[in-house]
């Protein structure tokens, strides 16, 4: 197997495409380096000069708002340029080819392509091609990896925890079909994490979870049982009725977080979602506006991570 | 025009002999006199085997010339030591009407390198619903007739196509697929595609259709050949077939002998193959299969496709690896790994696969058809995109060190391939 391709020759963060190979150090650095952007974000001045003339591209090949938006937050309050691309819309419906359409961009002086795809790799496909100077960013592909966002439920399980060395963290639903699950997972395997569970039916965990280093859970109660964090994943709509799940009120009954089952956690056990959230579906809202949910400073946090991988990389 | 291939290692997988001598040829035949030559092929040192049958090897043509020619890819068989190949239908379009395969022998012949057996459409545009005109097709030259790897999901269908072919005593050609399992998949559903979230692929997606086929052989008699197994389960299967006397035989792909799951690395779309690369354990059963004699045959399963179809995201990239310029190298390897003797080796791309074709090639003795290949087994070369002669330069062993060289491909009689002669 060729080498990493996330690392450069001194083994620092060249592209940030999954968070499974990345070293404990570089996530540790990159939390780290997320603390202080957090209270920039707190600040009545916004911005700090780091990527003064430098270039992000935002290269969205499926549609997403959140995530595009606090990747063009980051930047700007970093002193980016920030260039939106949405690719479903221009020129991949004219048959330009990926590599094509990433030349092309290239060819105006991108420093960073923060990449979604609906394809798993795409991102590792872009990588290869562009210039050394050229940092990639997965923002999200396919089922496989979606590693800001696993950097910042870290950051945000690091926030209310401190200590990753002692925690139970459940992940519930839709794994088969989740990058946001993959990055979790990979990332508190890393950080140490002695117990993660993942909590779905069948139809939605993929074959060998139990590979990645997680326990399985089919029965929700058995599985949020002392929890000192339950992570809710998104059902698509799609996947709600057909031959995976037969509705969404059924998937709700066994599934879906509610007060009662949330009661057999930890009494400080927090609640985080990736968003956007289905109520009602995978999470009952008196869960997702209460005391336990953690959502909103989620979103707060992903911001300040944005930044520091940002940051990181272009400093490398 | 006779020829006399001197002083090499004679290698005659159908009749185990294995010693240094020399073969002449006559009329397009192995002679089985010493004749005055007017050709001759100095071959000490280097060994001298019938030329190699691979059972499926894709042409192109009619329809994607872009990713290959007849001409391309017949030049890439010889270079290859290939001498026959059959040509799986999923052309464009498919090799349904008599014309097209008509056509396809003609263009062949007049390029007079390897032979070509066309393997008909089971059903009409591989679409599986109506039969094609299997009669007709045969005597326009189709040996076998089968699906490629469009697998037929209608099992009434399946059944009376067996039935019909059975009836003219013509062979079916099957990957063992399920169509609805496999729907959306492009790897092996286990470990790796779960780790690079890749939709999968399950190992019963094969053995639900083998078992189905199987029990549709013991109902219509149909003679079987399952294409391109890739799972232990299924090599059992088949091992329990034969046990039972079932006509059935089976191949497999060269690369999944040597190729798993793991190879995907990164996403190398190289190692995006029809069946997927599954585990270290099927390999293993895979490699152990062709050794025993459960699996009949190893083939390049050749694939050309041009770089830019695999330029792509893994799930997106087109599926296939080029392979007739490899298939030699390869088996050795595969040869050498299982300490075989190379009569034995070889045996699964000659007189097993001249078995499974219905043709007299595949050996060397008088009044057999002089379809030879000279190579040297230790040569070892650089796989790069310009040692290979196919249009397709699309393989999982880009960079790797093979060996395994040819020198000379004889095909009736005539040299169509001379490493030596500025070829």
């Amino acid at each position: 197997m060729p080498g990493n391709p996330q690392l450069n020759a001194n083994g620092e963060l060249q592209h940030l495409l999954s968070i499974e190979g990345l070293p404990r150090e570089i996530l540790t650095q990159i939390l780290d380096t997320a603390e202080p952007f957090a209270d920039v974000t707190e600040r009545e001045v916004k911005k700090v000069p780091l990527m003064r003339g430098k270039s992000v591209f935002n290269l969205f090949f499926e549609a997403s708002t959140r995530t595009r938006t606090t990747f063009e937050i980051a930047a700007k309050r970093l002193s980016a340029d920030v260039i939106n691309l949405n690719v479903p819309v221009s020129s991949q419906t004219k048959g330009e080819s990926l590599l094509d359409t990433v030349a092309n961009l290239s060819a105006m002086q991108a420093d960073v392509f923060v990449v979604r795809h609906g394809s798993s790799g795409a991102p590792y496909l872009i990588a290869r091609h562009v210039k050394p100077h050229e940092h990639v960013i997965n923002a999200g592909d396919g089922r496989h990896a979606h590693p800001t966002q696993g950097l910042l439920d870290l950051y945000t399980i690091r926030h209310y925890k401190k200590d990753f060395a002692r925690l139970t963290v459940a992940i519930v639903g839709d794994v088969l079909h989740s990058r946001v699950a993959r990055s979790l997972i990979h990332g508190l395997t890393t950080l140490g994490v002695p117990e993660v569970r993942v909590i779905g039916p069948q139809t939605l965990l993929p074959a060998g979870v139990e590979s990645l280093g997680v326990r399985v859970f089919h029965d929700m109660r058995a599985g949020l049982r002392d929890c000192d964090v339950v992570v809710m994943l998104r059902l698509q709509n799609e996947r709600m009725n057909g031959a995976l799940l037969p509705s969404a009120q059924e998937f709700f009954k066994h599934y879906g977080l509610t007060a009662d089952k949330l009661a057999l956690a930890k009494p400080d056990a927090i609640v985080m979602h990736p968003g956007p959230m289905n109520r009602g579906v995978e999470i009952d809202s008196p869960v997702a506006d209460g005391p336990h949910s953690v959502i909103l400073p989620q979103v707060t946090f992903g911001i300040a991570i944005r930044m520091a991988v940002m940051s990181i990389v272009v400093g490398n | 025009m006779k020829l006399l291939i001197k002083g090499g290692r004679v290698v005659d997988p159908a009749s185990g002999r294995d010693e240094v001598g020399d073969v002449f040829i006559s009329e397009g035949r192995i002679s089985g006199k010493r004749e005055k030559a007017d050709q001759t092929i100095e071959a000490k040192g280097l060994v001298v085997a019938p030329g190699l049958i691979d059972l499926a090897a894709r042409l192109r043509e009619p329809g994607y010339e872009y990713k290959a020619t007849l001409e391309s890819e017949m030049d890439a068989a010889v270079a290859g030591g290939v001498t026959s190949l059959a040509c799986p239908p999923d052309t464009d379009p498919p090799l349904d009407e008599p014309g097209l395969v008509d056509m396809l022998r003609r263009r062949a012949k007049v390029l007079s390198r390897a032979r070509v057996y066309p393997v008909g459409a089971l059903t009409v545009k591989l679409a599986g619903e109506r039969l094609t005109e299997m009669a007709e097709l045969a005597e326009a030259g189709c040996v076998a007739f089968s699906q490629a790897n469009a697998p037929l999901a209608d099992t009434q269908v399946l059944w009376r196509a067996m039935q019909y072919a059975g009836t003219f005593g013509f062979p079916v050609w099957l990957r063992a697929e399920d169509r609805w399992l496999s729907q959306g998949g492009v790897a092996h559903d286990g470990e790796v595609a779960t780790r690079l979230g890749l939709a999968g692929i399950p190992s019963f997606a094969e053995t639900i259709a083998l078992g189905t086929v199987l029990q549709l052989v013991r109902a219509t008699g149909a003679r079987l050949h399952f294409c391109r197994l890739s799972t232990a389960a299924g090599v059992e299967m088949i091992r329990a077939a034969k046990k039972e006397a079932l006509p059935v035989t089976c191949d497999v792909g060269i690369h999944h002998v040597h190729l798993s799951e793991m190879d995907l690395g990164y996403y190398d779309s190289h190692c995006r193959l029809e069946p997927p690369l599954r585990s270290q354990r099927d390999r293993e059963a895979l490699a152990a299969g062709l050794a025993d004699g459960t699996i009949d045959c190893a083939v390049s399963d050749h694939t050309p496709v041009d770089e830019d179809q695999k330029q792509m995201p893994f799930a997106e990239a087109e599926p296939g690896a080029t392979g007739l310029e490899l298939l030699l190298p390869l088996l050795l390897k595969w040869g050498a790994e299982r300490k075989l003797p190379l009569a034995k080796t070889l045996a699964r791309v000659t007189s097993d696969a001249a078995r499974v074709l219905g043709v007299a090639s595949g050996r060397i003795e008088a009044g057999a058809p002089a379809d030879l290949v000279v190579f040297d087994p230790e040569q070892s070369f650089r796989v790069t995109p310009e040692a290979l002669k196919s249009q397709g330069k699309n393989t999982p062993f880009l960079g790797y060190e093979l060996a395994g060289r040819v020198r000379a491909t004889i095909v009736a009689g005539s040299v169509v391939y001379d490493a030596s002669g500025g070829d």
